[in-house]
This record gives structure tokens, C-alpha cells and sequence, in this order.
């Protein structure tokens, strides 16, 4: 009877445990946003990505449908090249769609904002978008707000 | 002057051979492992010991833990308009660092020098022996089932801590000063990867079950047969075991996080 009890007590540890590490799971870390298993990938060239880095969201009117999954120096083309995974349900976006790096907020971490286009075609996977949209970098556009002062 | 050479020279090999031996006991242990399978019920019986009673001050803890860093992050965040940030200040604090950090000092302090006292004890009235004599290994029967149980029980309590203070930082943070709890959850889900945060975490309070568990059985081995000896290889454990897990804990973070 007492081996029992020990086994019930241990049993209902462990159980509370490993419930514990599943709540951390869905409820805390959202596992599950970051196995977006079905995706298919796009890739983008930006001058400019700011402070972007992967697995920052990719969003279609602040819906978020991807993620960044590779950010890489192209020494060709001397820009910045961005792989994006965006889930395979979302696969109506016109070839033409526009993406452009933004900011959270004031301070926030920047993500990448997705503009459909008009095109029939649709983004596969593999494509490359057509126009893209660097990051606001604060640090320029208070120095061309200072020169254009200057010129006043 | 060489008389203080002489002493430090003693403190250094002394030192260096506990350290050996508690090596060479770590090893012992580690090979009669398979004790664990064989006779499954031993470590049963230990996990309820050390995890299971030790439920009570870890989920307690756990709770008002949360609920500071609730008013904490909330008072801190609140002057910059960022209270809705406050899921994520609380949940990153106790994944990464306070759930298994003060796990372990708890779990020094509750089940590690109860470990030792059991086995300082054991061995000043001579059950070790005893034992030895009816060719009953020590280290199969007794050592090695509280090792495991010990090392098996302090993730499981850390991620107890951890789940439990959201929660507590959820009653204070939303239900007390009023931060909406759509944004409470978004933004720690937002801000909490699995990989990278309740994992490494997880590695933490695995590395340290190990670590607390080795020194706190050792110590009970190595104690002196009296019960001086006992009492203080009792605050030895809670002592060395607390030093090693903040040691640890710097290096691990260090090593985790320092190189992103």
C-alpha cells in the first residue's frame, strides 16, 4: 500500500512537470509559430536591412503569414539578401508584391511588411520579389534633415 | 615564511584530493547506473523524497516569485508607457534565469542537505558497512537511486517554478494593476522562443540537478562519522552546492546567450 502511494505521488510529479514544460511551451514560447512546417520561401535584395534579423515576422496588412528564415550578403549584386518562409496557405500574393522593412513601434524590432500588388500571377517558391523597400535608418534622415538646414 | 608556503601547499593537495575523490565517487556512481532499471522502485521512492516534497516550497516560491517580478516590471515599465511588456520581463526573468537558479538554491537547501544528513548518518552508525559486509553494494542500494532520482527531479521542479510564476506574475500584472491579458500573453509569446529561452533553461536546471545532486550525495559520503561531522558536511552541502549553481550559472549564461 505504501509503494503504491509512492508511486501515485512520484507519478503525479512527474505529470506535473512535464504538464509544467508543456505550458511553458504553447502558453509561454508559442512553439508552435516557429514550426511553420509548410512553407514555401521567397527571396527579396534590400541596400539597407537596419537591425532586421531572422525569424523577425513577415506580415501582410500586420497579419503575421512568415517568417524571416535567412538573412545574407549577395557580393554580386552588393545587397542584402532576405529568404522569407511564408506559410503554404498563403499562397495568393501577386508577383508584384512589394515588401518594405518597418518598424515596431518607435524602438521596436523591425519586421518585414508585404504589400500585394495587382499582378495576376502568384508568388511560387523560389521567386524573387520585385521591389523592395529599405529600412528607415534614423541616423540618415537626421543627417539629411540637418544639411537641409544647413541649405535654409 | 615557509611554514605559511608549507600550509597553503596543504590546503592545495587536501582540496585536490577531495576533489579526486569525489571524482572517483562521481565514477562509481555513474557505472552502477544500471541499478536504476533493475530495480526501478529504489529511485521511485527517492524522486518522492527529494521531488516530490519538495513540491510544496517550489510551487510556493515559485508563486510569490512571479508576483514580485510582476510589480517589479510593472513599475519599472509603466514610466516608459511599456506595461504591456510585462509578459515577456516576467517570462524571459523565470525561464531563463530564475527558475532554475533558485530551483536549485532551493533544492540545495531542501533536498540536498537532506540527502546528506540521511547518508552522513547512515555512515557513522556504520550501515554502509554493514552493508558492504552482506555484500550488498552501497553504491548500487544507495548511492546511485538518489543520484538519479536527484538529477531526473530538478528540471521537472524548475519547470514547475517557471509555470508557476507566470501564472503568479499573471494574478499581480493583470489581475491586480490592471495590464490587459490578451497583451500579457502575446507579448511573452512574442518575446519567448523555445529554443532559445525554455530550452537553455531547461539545460540549466539539468546541469545543475546534476551538479547539486553530486555534491550533496558526496558530502554525505565523504562526512565525518560524528555528529559534528555530519552537521557540517550537512552546511557544506547547502554552501558548496549554492556557490557552484551561481558559478555555473555564469558560465552557462555566458556560453548561452553571451555569443548571440
Amino acid at each position: 500500500m505504501k509503494v503504491r502511494f509512492f508511486e501515485l505521488a512520484v507519478g503525479v510529479f512527474v505529470l506535473l512537470g512535464i504538464g509544467a514544460l508543456f505550458y511553458l511551451a504553447v502558453q509561454v514560447s508559442n512553439v508552435t509559430d516557429y514550426h511553420d512546417r509548410d512553407t514555401y520561401t521567397v527571396t527579396g535584395y534590400f541596400d539597407n536591412i537596419g537591425g532586421l534579423k531572422t525569424r523577425a515576422p513577415v506580415t501582410v496588412s500586420g497579419v503575421r503569414i512568415g517568417r524571416v528564415a535567412d538573412i545574407r550578403y549577395d557580393p554580386e549584386r552588393f545587397r542584402a539578401e532576405v529568404t522569407l518562409a511564408i506559410r503554404s496557405e498563403h499562397d495568393y500574393l501577386p508577383m508584384d508584391t512589394q515588401a518594405a522593412i518597418h518598424t515596431a513601434g518607435l524602438l521596436g524590432e523591425q519586421y518585414i511588411a508585404l504589400e500585394p500588388g495587382g499582378d495576376y500571377e502568384t508568388l511560387q517558391d523560389g521567386d524573387e520579389l520585385m521591389f523592395t523597400q529599405s529600412a528607415l535608418v534614423l541616423e540618415n534622415l537626421i543627417g539629411r534633415f540637418m544639411t537641409n538646414m544647413g541649405s535654409d | 615564511m615557509t611554514d605559511a608556503i608549507a600550509s597553503l601547499g596543504r590546503t592545495t593537495i587536501n582540496a585536490l584530493v577531495v576533489f579526486g575523490r569525489a571524482f572517483v565517487f562521481l565514477m562509481r556512481v555513474l557505472a552502477s547506473l544500471d541499478i536504476v532499471i533493475r530495480r526501478f522502485g529504489l529511485t521511485l521512492a527517492q524522486v518522492y523524497s527529494v521531488g516530490v516534497r519538495s513540491l510544496l516550497i517550489i510551487i510556493v516560491s515559485g508563486l510569490f516569485v512571479g508576483m514580485v517580478l510582476g510589480y517589479q516590471g510593472y513599475i519599472t515599465l509603466v514610466n516608459f508607457g511599456a506595461a504591456e511588456a510585462l509578459g515577456g520581463v516576467v517570462a524571459l526573468s523565470l525561464v531563463r534565469e530564475l527558475g532554475p537558479v533558485v530551483t536549485a538554491l532551493l533544492f540545495a537547501g531542501r533536498a540536498g542537505s537532506a540527502l546528506t544528513a540521511e547518508l552522513g548518518l547512515m555512515k557513522t552508525t556504520e550501515q554502509l558497512s554493514a552493508m558492504e559486509m552482506m555484500a550488498v553494494n552501497p553504491y548500487r542500494r544507495i548511492f546511485a537511486p538518489r543520484f538519479v532520482a536527484g538529477f531526473l527531479s530538478m528540471p521537472l521542479l524548475a519547470a514547475i517554478f517557471s509555470a508557476v510564476g507566470v501564472m503568479g506574475g499573471y494574478l499581480v500584472g493583470v489581475g491586480l494593476l490592471g495590464v490587459d491579458s490578451g497583451a500579457y500573453f502575446s507579448q511573452m509569446q512574442s518575446v519567448t522562443d523555445w529554443n532559445e529561452d525554455v530550452l537553455s533553461g531547461v539545460i540549466k536546471s539539468i546541469v545543475f540537478g546534476f551538479v547539486v545532486t553530486w555534491i550533496a550525495v558526496f558530502q554525505g559520503f565523504n562526512a565525518q562519522p560524528t555528529s559534528e561531522g555530519i552537521s557540517r558536511a550537512t552546511t557544506q552541502t547547502v554552501v558548496v552546492a549554492s556557490l557552484a549553481v551561481l558559478g555555473l550559472d555564469f558560465i552557462l549564461t555566458g556560453l548561452m546567450f553571451g555569443a548571440g
